[in-house]
């Protein structure tokens, strides 16, 4: 692999940068591999590169319908945190979180990781009250956060309106060690570390269909012929009921529409991401200079990748009254996504009725900021067959025994 | 240089000269001016800067597509950056600034990158900045995000106001040029309703300046006759300023009214966004001419052949005292006779095509114009404004051939039909070779909720650029016959040739100068590089390159982009494929978005019937759901804590009143009601006697606890179920979800009874004298006793009284009328004067069940605790076959006996524990995270008792009295002992007397 | 943006009127069923991509739930019917059939 850094770049100038070569190969494919995984994901993209780097495991295919990194991974506002109340969730999404601190330099990959720090703010007394417990449970959990007040919140975002009237700003739940990353770049800077490695990307490669024989996984049919394999893993996201059902067995997922939207650049506005969950919106700004604004789910299975305006409004509604500066900037794009939730809105790593079949699903909106925690317990419980402490909890018998991993902490009510 | 032509422009109104500033420097204009015919008017060529070089920019293009032209409008609460000049109509004052300049526009600082632009390729910053690792965040992060961005950021709240409506029509057709209106008349004389849009303050669109006539009359007059035929039917609504920005499933359509923004000042909305829901759509949206590619196309003169002609026709502007037209198909031919017929020069045409042999080029030479036929550019000399231009073969490689002095360049690389609302909702396209032009595909059009197509582009946007067939096409698209089609009369036009790169075999020192997506800086070496290095796909190049990610949303760049892509992978077109469009089709305010919900109506205020006299008593609100309850009512300097105090204190003492008229009440009735609740609550219902009160836990089906309160039995087939006050409308919307799709044979009719009636929880020792005085019903110890219920007449009022405590005193709930709420309350207050009355709000009422050991949905639950978990269960049924969450309950994790349970805390030194704190157990878990037994879940002074109590839940805590657990907060341990959870009069003697 | 057109008080509702429940025909199963078949009526879902059968309630209109049968992957609707409906009824069925031959039917 050509190393990137400023001297090649410099050198390449001199001659117009005739001399680069692909980030990533693009073979046919093989007969056969170890393990194939489904979806060239962020999610699927990590799990190969860390069967590969954790395991040594290379005679890796990554499969891809699309292009890869062209689902969700390209369609998320790239927040990264991890303060996570349970103890499962936030072990993984601060392995996660820890891991792109040094993305970057692992990968020789700009992946643009800007723990520019994290809001959540807190506008009722039972939401303060959460984020509090949510502080004590990171500190146990190695987890940096803390409570702060609402004069703290306007000194870091001085745009924001703290004084209400309908919520006022009461205080936040701050990761300074959270932020965003450039999302594209994580996917490329996987698949190319994956290409390094001597893995396949195949991307315009659809699986039609999953083989197996005695209840063992086979391989898979695809729109670029029949591929055998020794493991499978099925890491696509909103797709995952329809190869689950290729699979013979039904998961404890419903694919649901979820929208995103930016402004016009603008110069800084805001150096931190904020969350306001009571009013059901959040904001961050793009290095290129774009608000990112992202909220609320459709309600409705949805397979289509468009979302319905109404969401667009209540979304663009509080962050007007959040931000009320932003009224006179314009929405420049819109998009959507098919987000993958779960009966307990926490993620599926786990084996399956079908053996050797392994599934990485069910991240639902909180997918891009997990990536490499996922992919890291993803290739242990691939490679092991059994999974690691990260993965542990996230099994699809926990719907059977009744032991939920529930973010959501509380339906607001008070007497 | 550009200036005004002395006559002409027919958009412009000379009689009204209106003057605007641009960068502080005083300009005039004229009415129908946009901002960048007016600024062309006074030779202001350079309007800002790019946005990764700081490139000098000019204007473009004369409509939404424009990428370059953004200026800063307004000032103070009025201003907005990124305003596109090209689609602002001038009014009188308007202050303009450009952007992306510092320290001024001529002088820019951040054009030093545009001199290691070689070192700047596309995705440099993928490739560098990754050592020394903290750099990123803190060194070249801040320098990369003040050198992006463009527009400055707003400062002040807006000073507009902003609204939406609704339509509804059978037929929309967006886009009022002659193909639109055609298509609007057509569908009008079938009679449905028909909504026309059009995104200008002008109806006719492109025609009028191309010199089409139509039934053998100007196009102007066409237009003026059809506008006012469609305006006189009854069933045919015209609106201008008004842009479709977005189609979404099954018929629905967002778009922006601009009502007031060319008339700052007036008492009007500045934006109203239309919600329309339509039938059928007409997508008579035309088209839009690409830029050609060659070296020094971003150069201010350079500008869209369309354009210049344009700003001749429309504004009497001229671009340039000499422009050279540049094309590779017959329409720039128009540019050249518009600017020819209005006196300016034209030193040559340049066609890429070997032959240029058509009526119009014949009509060029016929004026004496050179047509150099098989040429392009090699080159364009300038740096702020074009000088000349490098004349070279478009089959070589570059070589100048000649230099022709000019200052405007007008380029036209063909034309691209607007599919983006065909696109948005699904539809699919398909490529026109010959044109070099995506088309719609009617066999994969966007369907709506009955499957069929319900999008349909008409005229240009459907591929037909002729004039001719655009109106045939548009009539058909409106449902008109073939023979009544209007004609158009137009010079035929030769076939385009498409034309991606010039010169054909330009090597790199020219391709790094050629611009695709002139705002963000990509050029055609970048997209090039991107090919190379394995971005293959459309949306990666886009993405790796940013190339139609700038705020004209590659309206300029995508086809140039994607066409040079597919000649670097050595692949048709088609197989490159093309990329999605978005909502908007061009940007749109979040003013408009989010209108009028902002402030006090950002979201519906619920209030009680004694909301008005909470606020002149100097309530301290809580949010509660869309209420807003007093959380205590400070007293002349009091702090809030020291409020509460008071208020719990004076409560216990003597007699506090809290309005509780948010809690839910939800009537259950008819005959299968008690067998329906007992299905609902995990203890049994049916048995309740008429007039008793009984508390009860609802579940999920999932088991975990979701709900409580008082159920009532008012008569034998009723029951009243109070809730929590923000979960009235969730369980009535579950309970009705149960009766209808589940139990939906049995009897049983609900009502959710919240905002009928008003709820005052008269409580203390004095409770019953107050009662007595308001006179009407015996409130004795006898005639209604603890968890009895009564009605009668209350101080005159109708009432119903509950007798039942949370807050572990003497305690009647009286629910009134809505209507009788704040008599009853007033009344209260007046009764209660010398009995020692207070009101007291949510905080007292939160400390009083706290020190009673009464849990509170939201804080002992939070959607993972079952009943079981919570010492409740006397208030599961053990005998009941079945209720919702009964099963769930059984499961392996639930049964545990290792689960967290409710116990009281209190510190050994009187504390009060922080909110949520946790207690470690010894250990770590596998994941290294310090392993825990316990955690607060409710935590409060009691004036009561003096010191801190809390609750919480701990790994078999029942199991566990007595023992001291060390919680942890901020590092620091804070020792708590278990114990009962009842602080507060254990023996219920209190609430009972 | 999604019109269904009410089955109980025939008013053909835009979404912001409708208020979404998931999956329809589940079987309820409680106390005494498997722990397999309880875990299946929870949480198993089809959500399919194409024909699919769903829960809605007009919540902003008549109140009434209601079942619909629709495309996941064109949001084109076959039909709505009774929430009372314990399996989708033939004309819905025959609907369906009509515009997706290749649909494998309900099970």
């Amino acid at each position: 692999m050509r190393r990137y850094s400023v001297f090649a770049v410099a050198r390449e100038a001199l001659r117009f940068h005739a001399g680069w070569g692909r980030a990533w190969a693009a073979p046919e494919p093989k007969r056969k591999y170890d393990v194939i995984v489904v979806g060239a994901g962020g999610h699927g993209l990590a799990t190969a590169y860390y069967l590969g780097r954790n395991f040594g495991i290379r005679n890796v295919a990554v499969l891809e319908k699309g292009w890869l990194g062209g689902g969700n991974t390209g369609r998320n506002t790239t927040i990264i945190r991890s303060n996570y109340l349970q103890d499962p969730s936030a072990a993984i999404y601060e392995k996660a979180r820890s891991l792109f601190e040094t993305l970057s330099q692992e990968l020789n990959y700009n992946v643009m990781f800007s723990p520019r720090g994290l809001l959540m703010l807190a506008q009722t007394e039972h939401e303060a009250r959460g984020y509090k417990r949510t502080v004590h449970a990171n500190a146990l959990q190695g987890v940096q956060t803390e409570y702060i007040d609402a004069a703290r919140v306007k000194a870091l975002v001085p745009i924001i309106n703290i004084e209400g009237p309908r919520y006022p700003v009461l205080g936040a739940l701050y990761q300074a060690r959270g932020g965003t990353a450039r999302h594209d770049a994580v996917a490329w800077a996987y698949a190319r570390a994956c290409s390094d490695m001597g893995m396949d990307i195949i991307q315009n490669c659809e699986v039609t269909g999953v083989r197996s024989a005695g209840g063992k996984v086979q391989g898979v049919d695809t729109s670029r012929g029949s591929i055998d394999c020794d493991k499978l893993a099925i890491v696509v996201a909103g797709n995952s009921s329809v190869l689950a059902e290729m699979a013979g067995f039904r998961l404890p997922i419903e694919s649901l529409a979820l929208q995103a939207l930016v402004s016009e650049p603008i110069k800084p506005a805001i150096d931190v991401v904020v969350m306001a969950n009571t009013v059901h919106g959040y904001m961050s700004q793009s290095d290129k200079g774009e608000l990112v604004i992202g909220g609320g789910t459709d309600g409705f299975n949805n397979y289509t990748q468009r979302g319905s305006w109404h969401h667009v409004e209540e979304t663009v509604r509080a962050l007007v009254e959040t931000f009320p500066i932003i009224s006179r900037l314009k929405m420049m794009r819109s998009w959507g996504g098919i987000v993958d939730m779960t009966g307990d809105r926490s993620p599926i790593l786990s084996a399956t009725p079908l053996g050797n079949c392994f599934v990485n699903c069910g991240w639902g909106t909180g997918g891009f900021k997990s990536i490499p925690g996922s992919g890291w317990a993803m290739a242990e419980l691939i490679a092991k067959g059994a999974p690691g402490p990260l993965a542990a909890e996230f099994g699809l018998n926990r719907f059977r025994e009744g032991r939920f991993i529930d973010e959501s902490v509380a339906a607001g009510v008070a007497h | 240089m550009s200036t005004r032509l002395a006559t002409g422009g027919r958009l412009i109104d000379r009689s009204k000269p209106l003057s605007f500033t641009f960068d502080g420097r005083s300009l005039g204009g004229f009415a129908g001016d946009t901002l960048a015919a007016a600024l062309l008017a006074n030779d202001q060529m350079l309007i800002g800067r790019s946005f990764k070089y700081h490139r000098p920019r000019g204007i473009l293009a004369s409509g939404v597509e424009e990428p370059n032209a953004l200026v800063g409008l307004g000032q103070g609460p009025r201003f907005e950056p990124d305003q596109r000049t090209t689609t602002t109509e001038l009014f009188a004052g308007a202050a303009t600034v450009s952007q992306n300049a510092w320290p001024n526009l001529d002088l820019d600082i951040g054009a030093l990158n545009n001199l290691a632009y070689r070192f700047l390729p596309a995705g440099f910053y993928y490739k560098t900045f990754m050592f020394p690792r903290f750099a990123w965040k803190h060194l070249f992060e801040p320098v990369v995000r003040l050198s992006a961005g463009i527009g400055r950021v707003p400062k002040d709240r807006d000073a507009d106001r902003y609204e939406q409506a609704y339509d509804f029509t059978d037929v929309l057709v967006v886009g009022g040029g002659v193909a639109g209106l055609a298509a609007a008349l057509a569908a009008a004389k079938g009679g449905q309703r028909v909504l026309v849009l059009e995104q200008t303050a002008h109806w006719g669109g492109r025609a009028p300046v191309d010199g089409i006539a139509i039934n053998g009359m100007p196009a102007d007059a066409w237009v003026a006759e059809t506008v006012a035929s469609l305006a006189a039917l009854p069933n045919v609504t015209l609106r201008r300023r008004t842009m479709a920005a977005g189609v979404y499933d099954h018929g629905y359509v967002v778009a922006q009214e601009a009502v007031a923004d060319h008339l700052p000042g007036a008492d009007l909305p500045r934006h109203r966004l239309w919600r329309i829901r339509a039938g059928r759509i007409i997508a008579a949206t035309g088209a839009i001419e690409r830029p050609l590619a060659f070296a020094g196309n971003d150069i201010p003169g350079v500008m869209l052949a369309s354009a210049a002609r344009d700003y001749v026709v429309n504004w009497a502007v001229s671009p340039g005292d000499r422009t050279v037209i540049v094309t590779n198909n017959d329409d720039a031919y128009r540019t050249a006779l518009a600017l020819h017929d209005a006196g300016l020069v034209v030193p040559a045409i340049l066609d890429a095509r070997a032959k240029a042999a058509g009526e119009l080029p014949a009509l060029a030479r016929a004026r004496g114009i050179r047509v150099l036929e098989g040429r392009g550019i090699a080159r364009v000399k300038g740096g702020k404004r074009v000088k000349a231009v490098e004349v070279c073969a478009q089959a070589g490689e570059g070589a100048v051939l000649e230099t022709i002095a000019c200052d405007c360049v007008a380029m036209s690389g063909g034309f691209s039909p607007v599919v983006h609302l065909y696109s948005q909702p699904g539809g699919k396209l398909v490529w026109d070779a010959a044109n070099g032009m995506f088309t719609p595909d009617p066999a994969r059009a966007p369907t709506g909720a009955d499957g069929k197509p319900f999008v349909t582009c008409a005229g240009a946007a459907s591929g037909a650029l002729q004039a001719a067939d655009a109106l045939a096409d548009a009539h058909a698209a409106g449902g008109g016959e073939a023979a009544q089609a209007p004609r158009a009369e137009a010079a035929a036009e030769a076939p385009m040739q498409p034309v991606w790169m010039m010169p054909q075999g330009a090597p790199a020192k020219l391709r790094f100068k050629m611009w695709l997506d002139f705002q963000n800086d990509v050029k055609v070496s970048d997209v090039q590089l991107a090919a190379r290095e394995g971005y293959e796909s459309v949306e990666h190049t886009k993405r790796y390159t940013t190339l139609g990610m700038a705020s004209d949303q590659g309206k300029m760049s995508n086809i140039n982009g994607l066409a040079i892509l597919s000649d670097a992978l050595g692949q048709p077109i088609p197989a490159t494929g093309t990329t999605t469009f978005r909502p908007p089709y061009a940007p749109i305010s979040f003013g408009a978005i989010a209108a009028e919900a902002r402030g006090e109506i950002f979201q519906p205020l619920r209030r009680t019937p004694m909301h008005d006299w909470h606020a002149a008593a100097g309530a301290h609100w809580e949010p509660v759901g869309l209420w807003r309850r007093p959380y205590c009512y400070p007293r002349g300097g009091e702090s809030h804590s020291q409020a509460v105090n008071r208020e719990v204190t004076n409560t216990r003492q003597n007699l506090g009143l809290l309005d509780a008229s948010t809690l839910g009440k939800i009537l259950v009735k008819g005959p299968d009601a008690g067998r329906f609740l007992d299905m609902l609550y995990t203890g049994v219902m049916s048995s309740l006697p008429v007039g008793k009160c009984r508390y009860g836990l609802m579940c999920s089906e999932n088991g975990f606890l979701i709900d409580d309160g008082v159920v009532v039995r008012l008569a034998d087939d009723a029951w009243l179920c109070h809730t929590t006050s923000g979960g009235a409308d969730r369980i009535h919307a579950h309970m009705e979800d149960w009766l209808q799709c589940e139990w939906w044979d049995w009897q049983v009719y609900t009502a959710n009874l919240t905002e009928q009636f008003a709820q005052v929880a008269v409580v203390g020792p004095n409770a019953r004298k107050l009662l007595e005085r308001l006179g009407g019903i015996d409130v004795s110890k006898e005639a209604l006793p603890f968890m009895a219920f009564t009605e009668g007449t209350l101080a005159g009022i109708p009432a119903r009284i509950f007798r039942i405590s949370f807050s572990g005193e003497l305690s009647y709930e009286v629910a009134i009328p809505a209507s009788h709420g704040l008599a009853f309350w007033k009344a209260c207050l007046a009764a209660g004067a010398d009995l020692g009355l207070m009101p007291y709000g949510t905080e007292a009422l939160h400390v009083m069940r706290a020190e009673k050991g009464f849990i509170m949905i939201g804080d002992e639950t939070d959607g993972t605790v079952i009943p079981q978990d919570l010492g409740l269960g006397w208030a599961i049924s053990k005998k009941m076959p079945d209720y919702l969450g009964k099963r769930a309950q059984e499961r392996s994790h639930m049964t545990n006996p290792e689960r967290w349970k409710l116990v009281g805390l209190e510190t050994l030194d009187g504390s009060v524990l922080p909110d949520g704190v946790l207690a470690p157990a010894p250990g770590a878990n596998p994941n290294g995270q310090r392993a825990t037994q316990g955690r607060v879940t409710s935590t409060y002074f009691s004036p009561t008792l003096g010191c801190g109590i809390a609750m919480g839940l701990v790994r078999r805590g029942p199991e566990r009295i007595g023992e001291v657990l060390e919680f942890v907060a901020a590092g620091k341990s804070i020792p708590a002992r278990i114990c009962d959870q009842v602080f507060y009069d254990k023996s219920g003697e209190k609430q009972n007397v | 943006m999604l019109t269904l057109t009410c089955p109980c008080c025939g008013v053909a509702a835009e979404e912001t009127e409708l208020a979404p429940g998931g999956e329809a025909h589940l079987k309820r199963f409680g106390p005494g069923a498997s722990d397999e078949d309880f875990e299946g009526y929870l949480f198993a879902r089809k959500n399919p991509k194409g024909v699919h059968f769903e829960r809605w309630r007009h919540a902003m209109g008549c109140g009434k739930w209601f079942l619909a049968a629709r495309c996941t992957a064109t949001l084109e609707v076959f039909g709505t019917y009774k929430a009372q409906s314990p399996e989708p009824p033939p004309e819905i069925i025959a609907a369906i059939k009509a515009r997706r031959p290749d649909w494998k039917g309900y099970s």
